[in-house]
């Protein structure tokens, strides 16, 4: 562990929102460091992935502020969320499915592409040489995540495991700075658990990309975070490392049910 | 013989007028996923547009170009106002939308221009070229055949834009899963901008052609509706597709036409295309080259 620097990548002050009367996340706060995997981990219903939403811009919270970098916002939009280097994986897959993988993961490219309409009408001379860089990038990920075989699948026709490993390389196109990962090994089997935790792991330590996950597989959660903030109905009510989480009674007594 | 080839080839001819129509949709479903209902309203618009602009004393080309601009507009206006707000719904509300959308169209243009029937003269006769006619005794219409050269034009432009661009692939992205594309940064609002404006500009170069040949009325928006089976015989997310099932569709009613026609008394062009549509989506529902989709359950 100690992976991290001691730089604030981002940080929440008493985020609320609310659908409704449906109190989402009420008044939460915490910081996400640079170059740390930092879990989001709760019961059902928590809050979590609200506030990955409220992050990639997806939701404005009713309250409270965003530091991103340093820059203190309200809100923004999933679009200028990307621009700055958020990136992130969804909890029911959201990947072009009738595409192939190849072309999935270029799509990540398109913010980094910077050959204007006009070029790209002509393709020819600058387009095609920048498509061809765009591409040697994408083949570097699909040699990381170890997808080769799959290159040219549509990835409807993909197994889930194999689509949210897609997914993550759609992500990792854009080259992120933050990387938000929603459920990443949910409905996975022990062996495609153990590849995405690699990935993870070595996303966060080649690459040096700052992590956010949500994940219920608590061994998970324990093994590979250096910190794990606790939501419970929309509430933080813990926050610290893996240990600290694991010996506070609160935390306990959300998992096991008997506090409310 | 030589009367087949004739009917053969004046029904490929008259097929590519046809695809210049189903490209429209073809583009609009590509970015949105979309069957737009008001593609036919966009040629009328575009059409009656065009020739009021003529009228107005205003030169061919600029007329042409202004009106471009003007589909440019409607496009920004329609992003704007229809599909910002519906960002995330699901298709069927975008399909109803679309179909509001081809009532307002019709409204204004009719409402700007008035609704008489024009003339639309292009300076190209519908007359068999003379070359063919002396070596061959086939008679190939003038008009159909700059009507197909510009359609081929138009359709390289757009499938070399479409297939090798990033723009392309961003399209068929924000087809896909617009929560998805906007969270890897792909611009939703530009690329439907650009796709609502090229459709624009495709129903212009559609509703001059139609209308040289048949006036520009009201009718245009009835295009839609010889669209339908050219879609549903190529697959509504190619345009290649679009391409050959124009063809076959031409090709099928005129030759129907002349040759199963007699036998159950004439008049069976105008509803051939809507049974070779029926057979094939009973064979092929995704049509030629469309796009497979799998269900898992």
């Amino acid at each position: 562990m100690g992976r991290q620097g001691s730089e604030v990548l981002l940080r929440l002050e008493h985020v609320s929102l609310a659908f409704g009367g449906v109190k989402a996340l009420a008044d939460v706060s915490f910081d996400v460091l640079e170059h740390e995997i930092r879990a989001v981990i709760g019961p059902n219903g928590a809050g979590k992935s609200s506030m990955l939403n409220i992050i990639n811009g997806v939701y404005r919270p009713h309250q409270g502020t965003i530091t991103y970098r340093g820059q203190p916002r309200r809100g923004m939009d999933p679009f200028q969320a990307a621009a700055l280097g958020i990136g992130r994986t969804f909890q029911n897959i959201a990947l072009f499915k009738g595409m192939s993988v190849l072309d999935n993961l270029m799509t990540g490219r398109n913010l980094k592409m910077k050959c204007n309409l006009l070029q790209h009408a002509w393709y020819w001379g600058t387009a095609k040489k920048e498509e061809l860089a765009h591409r040697q990038k994408v083949e570097e990920i699909i040699d990381f995540l170890e997808i080769e075989h799959i290159r040219k699948t549509p990835v409807g026709r993909l197994a889930y495991g194999l689509q949210k490993r897609v997914e993550l390389g759609r992500a990792l196109a854009m080259e992120p700075d933050l990387l938000l990962l929603d459920e990443p090994m949910a409905g996975m089997n022990m062996e495609e658990k153990q590849d995405m935790c690699r990935f993870v792991l070595d996303v966060n330590d080649q690459l040096g990309t700052t992590v956010v996950l949500i994940e219920h597989d608590m061994g998970v959660v324990m093994d590979i975070s250096d910190r794990v903030v606790v939501l419970d109905y929309g509430r933080k009510i813990g926050d610290g490392t893996p240990d600290e989480v694991r010996s506070n009674p609160e935390v306990i007594a959300a998992y096991l049910g008997n506090a409310h | 013989m030589q009367f087949f080839f004739e009917v053969l080839i004046g029904g490929l001819l008259s097929g590519i007028m046809y695809s210049l129509v189903a490209l429209g949709f073809v583009l609009i479903y590509k970015a949105s996923g979309v069957f737009n209902f008001a593609q036919g309203a966009m040629v009328f618009f575009a059409a009656l547009t065009f020739v009021g602009l003529l009228e107005l004393g205003v030169p061919f080309w600029l007329g042409f170009i202004l009106t471009c601009a003007a589909m440019v507009l409607l496009a920004v206006g329609i992003e704007r106002l229809v599909l910002r707000p519906l960002v995330n719904q699901p298709q069927i509300t975008l399909f109803m939308a679309t179909i509001g959308l081809a009532f307002f169209i019709e409204g204004l243009a009719q409402g700007v221009w008035g609704a008489a029937v024009r003339g639309l003269e292009l300076g190209i006769q519908d007359q068999p070229l003379a070359w063919v006619m002396d070596r061959t005794g086939i008679g190939i219409s003038k008009f159909d055949l700059f009507a197909a050269v510009v359609s081929a034009v138009l359709v390289t432009i757009l499938a070399v834009f479409f297939n090798k661009t990033r723009v392309g692939r961003a399209l068929r992205a924000v087809a896909d899963d617009h929560q998805a594309a906007l969270a890897i940064g792909i611009p939703l609002q530009n690329i439907w901008r650009i796709v609502w404006a090229i459709a624009g500009c495709v129903a212009l170069v559609a509703g001059v052609m139609w209308g040289a040949r048949n006036g520009v009325q009201f009718a245009l928006t009835f295009l839609a509706l010889k669209a339908l089976p050219v879609l549903i015989i190529g697959g509504i997310d190619s345009i290649a597709g679009a391409i050959l099932g124009g063809l076959i569709i031409g090709a099928s009613e005129k030759l129907g036409e002349v040759y199963v026609g007699p036998l159950v008394g004439g008049g069976i062009e105008s509803w051939f295309p809507y049974v070779m549509a029926l057979l094939f989506l009973l064979i092929r529902p995704e049509g030629l080259f469309g796009e497979k989709h799998i269900e898992r359950v």
